[in-house]
């Protein structure tokens, strides 16, 4: 999958990479991995250290390589990475020279190193792998925790391993401190929240996004109702369960009907003043831009308790 | 059977087939406490479920099918000919192009009305191209041929504009266009369409009459009284209305006015002035229960209002096309 | 007045007059028979003697509203359309449109009327579109003939019906005219017209040019100028007869 289908409705919008995410076995993970480094070790022994150019075909590896790159590393990011929507760094993606996924494209950047992520389209980076240019997939993340191996890992690939070690310490800090004020809510008292995305997606327990909710300190009614996996969800249910918080996702330019259902008037009912919530860009990747996520969700949550 | 029979068993056909649709959804809600709900405005959530989910949804479909069944019996009377369908002749695929170019282009987030109102300048144009190349004396292989025309040409230019949304879902979403779906739909969109859908069967009612009159030809009937130029006028411009508002909510819904005025035909002693309240009532009928069925075979699904309806309607227009060929 | 009065009536397609300055007078108990080659005009005639071809001149039609001229004349098309199986019954019900709802026992004793004049009884509940072209042609009559007016207009009623069903329509036309109706009838069949009609009308290009009884119209020079035939026309104890010989040109 392209880097547009992680935020197009086949992956049914933001927090998609959950849903991939699911899917994922960890060995899987440490698999590709491998055989991004095997593929790289016998044909480009000169440039394994320190890449020069760089290219990035996926939002989430965008934004990584954008905080981690050296200066004049990072020759390209996807045009996703522009759009405000989806991308907590639209205005630094906007010096970079866009990319479409397109193979021919890339190729003719001459990276000695393309970033993807593991739902790229296989047809573009097979055919990038057979021109010899070297693709490493990087794995979506579906906890919170996996947000610092994974600025470890393109830290590595870049090259640039001590930025992304003081990166990936000042995460794991930052959110720990953010757990700690969560966990000192009880259990009883906390707020039930759930998403509630275009078409009626709606996300499950094994997302990263539920991790999300959870640090800021609301239950996620996915868990109270044992959806595990993210899926439709009816609108009507919605209603009936009746949760305190709904999350949407902010809706694109033009109009569909797919976000149509966000404007219904039992889920604008629902989800009236700060019953509602709109999640943003800082919610779609596994980078640390996250973290601004789960302190504006944990600021939304007290004001919510201060409203009483 | 006489017509006050007929009215009032297709009349309860419809009543029994609304309540139906209005107890049953994912939630699984008591039909007592969800229709007191429904009724009192008391019980909280389930209100919240019966009167701006399940009611709407049921109210859209009454509407849509009642509107469809009429146009398509009226278009029938008028060019004296069973093809003729709003679905087959291009008119709620040129509608559906006009709804989506008004929001697409904001016109409809803009004026309230600006949504059916596209809706309805799309099926104008249809209409009005359909007829001049194959009016009432252009016979059924034109009708049809022109039909196909303004279907593909509305199609691929609904296409084209979804394609260039900036919205990545918009895309997607021909196939809501093109088969129709009342999933999700609310009481705005019941507000929208209502008063344009009610004024259209209005007309198409008040030519009873007249259609009946056309069995006899259009000499005939114009002398017999019958203003020819004034039936077309409101013919046009109900359908386009009636159509285009009910498309503009709900997406394309084939088929539905070439089913029920077949099947009622009959019934009715086959005049084109009774086939229209028939078919009014038919097609919300119609609609209604296909709407029941899409949500029983596939309930989370989204299962498109259009699938159904051409499975039943598309062999029966072959069935059409072959006794037109027979008499021919 | 009843009855149909025409004026220099003339009907232009473009610059050419399909009707030229046709003046006739379709008085009350007159079976008037309309003949003329094919494309002389006939049909064109009397569309816009009804009002529904525009034409210059007048007919005492066109003085008439829409309402008033459907209870005045009734129009029997050529073209013998019937779109739906309709039963019998409730198609020639239709020719009741012009009076009202079409319920009332007025409204049953004319259909009632037109049905048993046209020998149609026995046929009342069958659909008309099941029925023979012979019987389709007496069902759209008796519609006709429902509609109860003073003038009735009929463009060619009786072709390709066979013998016995063309006798019996020009009848139920010459009863008609005996009840004090007046008949406009347009034909090919100049023996059935020369026998049935009180009076026949020529036309030639748009021209009325001949007016009269059947001997005066149907004469040699006529004949032979307008149809390029020869033709016998004898009197018999039975009535006129007249028959077609020869193609002159």
């Amino acid at each position: 999958m392209s880097h547009r289908g992680a935020v197009s409705p086949s992956a049914s919008g933001p927090g998609s990479e959950t849903m991939v995410g699911a899917r994922q076995a960890a060995g899987r993970r440490l698999g590709v991995f491998l055989t991004g480094l095997l593929a790289l070790a016998p044909s480009l022994p000169a440039v394994a250290d320190t890449p020069a150019r760089v290219v990035s075909m996926n939002l989430c590896t965008d934004l990584l390589a954008m905080e981690l790159a050296a200066p004049g590393q990072l020759v390209s990011v996807s045009h996703i990475a522009r759009d405000p929507l989806v991308s907590p760094l639209a205005e630094a993606a906007a010096q970079y020279p866009g990319n479409r996924g397109g193979a021919e494209e890339i190729f003719l950047m001459q990276p000695d190193l393309v970033l993807a992520g593991v739902w790229t389209d296989p047809v573009a980076v097979g055919m990038l792998r057979r021109l010899g240019i070297e693709v490493v997939q990087v794995d979506v993340v579906t906890e919170l925790d996996e947000v610092a191996d994974r600025v470890r890992q393109v830290g590595a690939l870049l090259g640039q391993s001590a930025r992304a070690e003081a990166v990936a310490h000042d995460y794991l800090a930052r959110l720990a401190s953010l757990r700690e004020a969560a966990a000192a809510i009880p259990a009883d008292a906390r707020r039930v929240a759930e998403f509630y995305y275009p078409n009626g997606y709606s996300l499950g327990v094994n997302t990263m996004s539920h991790e999300i909710l959870r640090a800021a300190g609301f239950a996620h009614l996915a868990e109270a109702e044992g959806r595990a996996y993210s899926g439709t969800l009816p609108l009507e249910k919605l209603v009936l369960s009746g949760p305190d918080l709904v999350i949407r996702s902010e809706t694109y330019a033009g109009a569909s009907r797919s976000e149509e259902v966000l404007g219904h008037p039992a889920l604008v009912a629902l989800a009236a003043g700060p019953h509602g919530y709109r999640s943003t860009a800082d919610w779609i990747c596994g980078v640390p831009q996250v973290l601004t996520a789960v302190d504006d969700l944990a600021g939304h949550r007290a004001r919510m308790e201060a409203g009483e | 059977m006489r017509p006050g029979v007929q009215a009032l068993s297709l009349g309860g056909l419809v009543g029994l087939l609304f309540a139906v649709s209005l107890l049953i959804g994912p939630a699984q809600l008591g039909a007592g406490e969800s229709l007191r709900a429904l009724w009192s405005g008391e019980g909280g959530a389930t209100v919240l479920v019966m009167r701006e989910i399940r009611l709407p949804r049921a109210l859209l479909a009454a509407m849509v099918g009642a509107v469809l069944g009429l146009s398509g019996a009226a278009l029938q009377g008028y060019l004296r000919n069973p093809l003729a369908e709003p679905g087959l002749i291009g008119v709620s695929g040129a509608a559906a192009l006009g709804a989506v170019i008004a929001l697409q282009t904001g016109l409809a987030g803009a004026a309230t009305l600006a949504l059916p109102l596209s809706g309805l300048a799309g099926a104008l144009v249809a209409v009005l191209i359909v007829l001049l190349l194959a009016g009432p004396r252009g016979g059924a292989l034109t009708l049809i041929l022109a039909g196909i025309a303004v279907s593909a040409l509305a199609g691929a230019l609904t296409a084209l504009v979804l394609n260039l949304s900036p919205n990545p879902f918009a895309a997607s979403e021909i196939v809501f266009w093109t088969l129709g779906s009342l999933a999700d739909r609310s009481m705005v969109h019941v507000a929208l369409a209502a008063p344009f859908i009610g004024l259209a069967m209005v007309a198409l009612l008040s030519q009873a009459r007249a259609l009946d009159a056309l069995t006899l030809g259009e000499d005939a009937a114009q002398a017999m009284g019958v203003s020819l130029t004034r039936v077309r006028l409101t013919l046009v411009l109900a359908i386009a209305a009636g159509v285009g508002a009910a498309t503009a909510v709900a997406g394309a819904i084939g088929f539905v006015g070439l089913v029920v005025p077949h099947l009622l035909r009959r019934w009715v002693g086959a005049r084109p002035g009774r086939l229209l309240w028939a078919s009014a009532l038919g097609g919300a009928a119609l609609v209604l229960a296909a709407d029941i069925a899409v949500r029983l075979i596939a309930p989370d699904r989204d299962l498109k209002l259009g699938v159904i309806m051409a499975l039943i309607g598309a062999p029966l227009f072959l069935h059409l096309i072959w006794r037109t060929r027979a008499e021919a | 007045m009843s009855g149909l009065t025409l004026r220099d009536l003339t009907v232009k397609r473009g610059e050419c007059p399909v009707v030229d300055h046709v003046s006739l007078t379709v008085a009350p108990g007159e079976v008037v028979g309309l003949i003329g080659p094919n494309g002389a005009g006939k049909t064109t005639l009397m569309r816009a003697a009804l009002g529904l071809l525009r034409s210059e001149g007048s007919s005492s039609l066109l003085a008439l509203g829409p309402a008033e001229r459907a209870r005045a004349a009734a129009w029997l098309p050529q073209a013998r359309e019937i779109a739906w199986p309709v039963s019998v019954e409730t198609l020639v019900r239709l020719g009741r449109m012009p009076h009202g709802a079409g319920t009332s026992p007025a409204d049953d004793a004319a259909v009632d009327a037109a049905l048993q004049r046209c020998g149609l009884e026995s046929f009342r509940t069958r659909s008309a579109t099941a029925l023979s072209g012979g019987e389709q042609a007496r069902v759209l009559i008796a519609r006709a003939l429902a509609q109860d007016a003073p003038l009735l207009m009929a463009d060619e009623p009786i072709a390709g019906l066979d013998p016995a069903a063309q006798i019996q329509i020009m009848q139920v036309f010459q009863t008609l005219a005996g009840d004090g109706k007046a008949v406009l009838v347009s034909l090919h069949d100049l023996g059935l017209a020369a026998r049935h009609c009180t009076r026949l009308a020529l036309l030639h290009r748009g021209r009325l040019v001949a007016e009269g009884p059947a001997r005066d119209v149907l004469a040699a020079q006529h004949l032979a100028a307008t149809f390029g035939i020869s033709g016998a026309f004898v009197e018999t104890p039975s009535g006129p007869l007249f028959q077609t010989l020869e193609v002159l040109r």
